[in-house]
């Protein structure tokens, strides 16, 4: 009988496609940017699919479900297949995945420009597409907890305890905040009333974060990191506890996002509570993916995969440690609206989601095409100091602007009345708005770099699926 | 909120926080055949990947429980367990909202205070109070701007304060009552009329400053705006009569746009012009700054 391989067809299409989503979202994004720095510029000037409201949600879109959501798919069916020894479940099922996550992209990127939107942040896309959303991510936990059921290893492994939590609760977010009741193809309107709208809204928002940009990439994490080090685990009780803990208060933190608003105060005190005992749990995976390094530290000196890794980790802690600060509603009376909340976003949405699939995609592609390592490896090691310095110019300008921002707000005269307009803030921000958009350009020259590495190194490889082991 | 689901509240945000609590406790129990500290847990996945079995680390856990307890305390100090009303007493639009505008009324409402009793011209125009002045721009600044720009220039269907031509009127008494009270002049819409009708209606109002280019369409426009009731409010001479706001025809002032096709637009559509009262929002004594900061404008 012929030795059975995994199935590697859908990691490959998922791997290649999270590199080009990347590069789309991210130019997107430094097409805002630049937007916001230069409003006037007569590129986007006067053009409504142009223009910043309908292209800022492309951006967090394509970033996050096109460009994260691929990345998940890619290492989650690697991970599940690897770390259970067995084909994934499903048959044709993990194909349509693929091809269905595909078509709700396209269609997000032909529905947002036109200005097509249920105005739910990050649940922007409208009803027809959301019905797709739900299909694709049922089939999608049909092929994981299906691969989890028929495993040849006793024990599950940590990696998959964070992908089966991403994705059976993004599964319960989804359909419970895109309750809408339709109008026309193009049009709908929330099932939920008012506050109860917003409440859930941000329920579904944080989570999002919580889950989606979390538990998701710690899923990513717990397995690349070992691998790439070649060490244990730090510790798997640490494990225990932060898993359960960390999914258990998400589910809390989304009112933070409504503080002072019409939101009820009880409300809005167990956002900030549970906000506040998510430090702890959120850092239990940086001990836990950062200790894994003990005794091989050297390794980070020569290997721009495990910098990749760590340094994700780094960021992951910085933004769980000011997450919960932000929470805190006299440190969210400045912060709040202001681009320092966008600062917080992108230290983890570039500084931890995008650097450890960075760093995992440098691990996978050359593995998944049958290579020893990326064509380069020099390029991977300018990758992460391109993408570094871009992060930290990016995060840095956005701190300074957003408590500028929110200290001029709050500014009066010996009189009681504002010391400044809101134009005047705005004036004073531009400065930031350039360092800024030099910190993403930077970033999207780096995916540049990368894609060019992986076309390099996939060109004229064949397309290589490991056998499955037999059972110990 | 019912006591059920006050119930319902604070009976999961215990058990979230006590179970956070246990699966501490619960994890660092030393249990019987377990591997040693610094050991693998004896688990292998894909060939080489293991787990050590190393204990929480102290100062971690510490910010754990230190987290854990805040939540506790602040949860007896502030609302959050359902209806339980915290024994502070604190609450966003009671305590909170109510303390700090009564905080700041204590604070500044005496420094607008000492200018009350000064008429308004006076305010406007002496040297000695230009205090007074420099508070009601920023006034101004805060309230204002937002619809008659930053100059006070104004724009379409913003009046312009800063020049002598006035809705409601220019004296310190009617622009005081158009800041307290507020003003709502409203032009109805004659969309009943038809396209000649309100051409010739345009073409007389054109002819009272002299831009009319059609003699017979203007003399028959003048018989429509008395017939059509427009003489009511802007008067038979088109002069206007700022008891109700009806702008005056004849001069150079144009609020809503002075093209023919503005004026047509104008007729047809209507015009529905609000200035919001200030008296309830900001108090007598502001609006009394507020209305000599406008009225010097116009004086300069």
């Amino acid at each position: 009988m012929q030795a059975q391989t995994y199935d590697y067809k859908v990691v490959r299409q998922f791997a290649i496609m999270t590199v080009i989503w990347g590069i789309v979202g991210m130019l997107v994004g430094v097409i805002v940017a630049a937007q916001l720095a230069f409003p006037d510029f007569v590129l986007w000037d006067g053009i409504s699919w142009l223009s910043y409201g309908r292209l800022r949600p492309l951006h967090t879109n394509a970033v996050i479900f096109a460009f994260g959501g691929s990345a998940l798919f890619a290492t989650s069916y690697y991970v599940v297949q690897r770390t259970c020894q067995t084909r994934l479940f499903g048959g044709p099922l993990a194909a349509f995945t693929f091809w269905g996550w595909t078509a709700v992209i396209l269609l997000a990127a032909i529905t947002l420009p036109l200005g097509i939107t249920t105005s739910k942040e990050y649940a922007e896309l409208e009803w027809p597409i959301d019905l797709l959303i739900a299909v694709v991510w049922v089939s999608y936990a049909i092929v994981f907890f299906g691969t989890i059921a028929k495993r040849k290893v006793k024990h599950i492994y940590v990696a998959n305890w964070f992908y089966g939590a991403f994705i059976l609760t993004i599964a319960v977010l989804h359909i419970v905040n895109s309750a809408f009741i339709p109008v026309t193809l193009t049009k709908s309107y929330s099932l939920y009333p008012g506050a109860m709208d917003a409440m859930i809204q941000w329920w579904y928002g944080h989570n999002a974060v919580g889950f989606f940009l979390t538990a998701g990439f710690l899923g990513m994490m717990y397995y690349f990191i070992p691998k790439q080090a070649g060490r244990p685990v730090y510790s798997y009780r640490l494990s225990v506890v932060h898993f359960w803990a960390l999914i258990s208060t998400y589910m809390w933190a989304g009112p933070h996002h409504l503080h002072y608003t019409a939101l009820p105060d009880w409300t809005q005190t167990l956002g900030m509570v549970f906000s506040l005992i998510l430090l702890a749990p959120s850092w239990g995976g940086m001990i836990n993916g950062i200790m894994t390094l003990s005794g091989a530290w050297h390794k980070l000196r020569t290997d721009p995969i495990l910098k990749f890794l760590i340094v994700s980790l780094s960021f992951y802690g910085m933004s769980t440690f000011e997450g919960p600060m932000m929470s805190i509603k006299t440190v969210n009376a400045l912060s709040h609206y202001t681009d320092w909340t966008v600062g917080h976003v992108h230290s983890g949405a570039l500084g931890w989601v995008a650097m450890v699939s960075i760093g995992s995609l440098y691990f996978l592609i050359p593995r998944l095409f049958g290579r020893e390592s990326m064509y380069s490896t020099k390029w991977v090691e300018l990758h992460f100091w391109i993408s570094t310095i871009g992060v930290v110019l990016y995060i840095a300008a956005m701190w300074i602007a957003g408590v500028m921002q929110g200290l001029m707000w709050r500014a009066v005269n010996a009189d009681g009345t504002l010391t400044y307009s809101f134009i005047e803030s705005v004036e004073r921000t531009y400065p930031f708005y350039y360092v800024r958009l030099l910190g993403g350009v930077l970033f999207l020259l780096g995916m540049f770099l990368m894609m060019y590495n992986v076309w390099k190194t996939v060109s004229d490889a064949k397309p290589v699926d490991d056998a499955v082991p037999a059972t110990a | 909120m019912t006591t059920f689901w006050s119930g319902w509240i604070i009976v999961l945000t215990a058990l979230n926080i006590v179970g956070c609590w246990w699966l501490i406790r619960w994890t660092m129990k030393k249990r019987a055949g377990e591997s040693s500290e610094g050991d693998v847990t004896g688990h292998t996945w894909d060939s080489d990947l293991q787990e050590y079995n190393n204990p929480l680390p102290r100062w971690w856990l510490y910010l754990f429980y230190i987290t854990l307890v805040f939540a506790v305390v602040y949860l007896v100090l502030y609302p959050g367990m359902g209806t339980w009303k915290g024994v502070l007493g604190w609450s966003s639009h009671g305590s909170q909202y109510e303390g700090e505008m009564a905080a700041a009324s204590a604070k500044y409402d005496p420094i607008y205070k000492q200018y009350a009793a000064v008429a308004i011209a006076d305010l406007a125009t002496g040297d000695e109070y230009q205090d007074a002045r420099d508070m009601g721009k920023r006034l101004y600044l805060t309230y204002c701007m937002q619809c008659h720009g930053s100059d006070a220039g104004g724009s379409r269907g913003f009046p312009n304060l800063t020049d002598d031509d006035w809705q409601y009127g220019g004296s310190p008494e009617a622009i005081l009552a158009s800041i307290a009270n507020g003003r709502n002049g409203i032009m109805p819409a004659y969309a009943h009329l038809d396209e000649t009708s309100t051409g010739q209606l345009a073409e007389f109002v054109l002819s009272l400053t002299d831009r009319s280019t059609d003699t017979a369409g203007a003399e028959a426009g003048k018989a429509a705006f008395i017939a059509n009731g427009c003489a009511g409010c802007h008067g038979a001479d088109g002069k206007g009569n700022q008891l109700i706001g009806a702008p005056n025809l004849t001069d150079a002032y144009w609020l809503y746009g002075a093209s023919p096709s503005m004026i047509v637009k104008t007729i047809k559509g209507g015009r529905n012009g609000v200035m919001p009262a200030h008296k309830e929002l900001l108090g007598d004594d502001k609006v009394h700054i507020l209305a000599a900061y406008t009225y010097s404008l116009s004086k300069k």
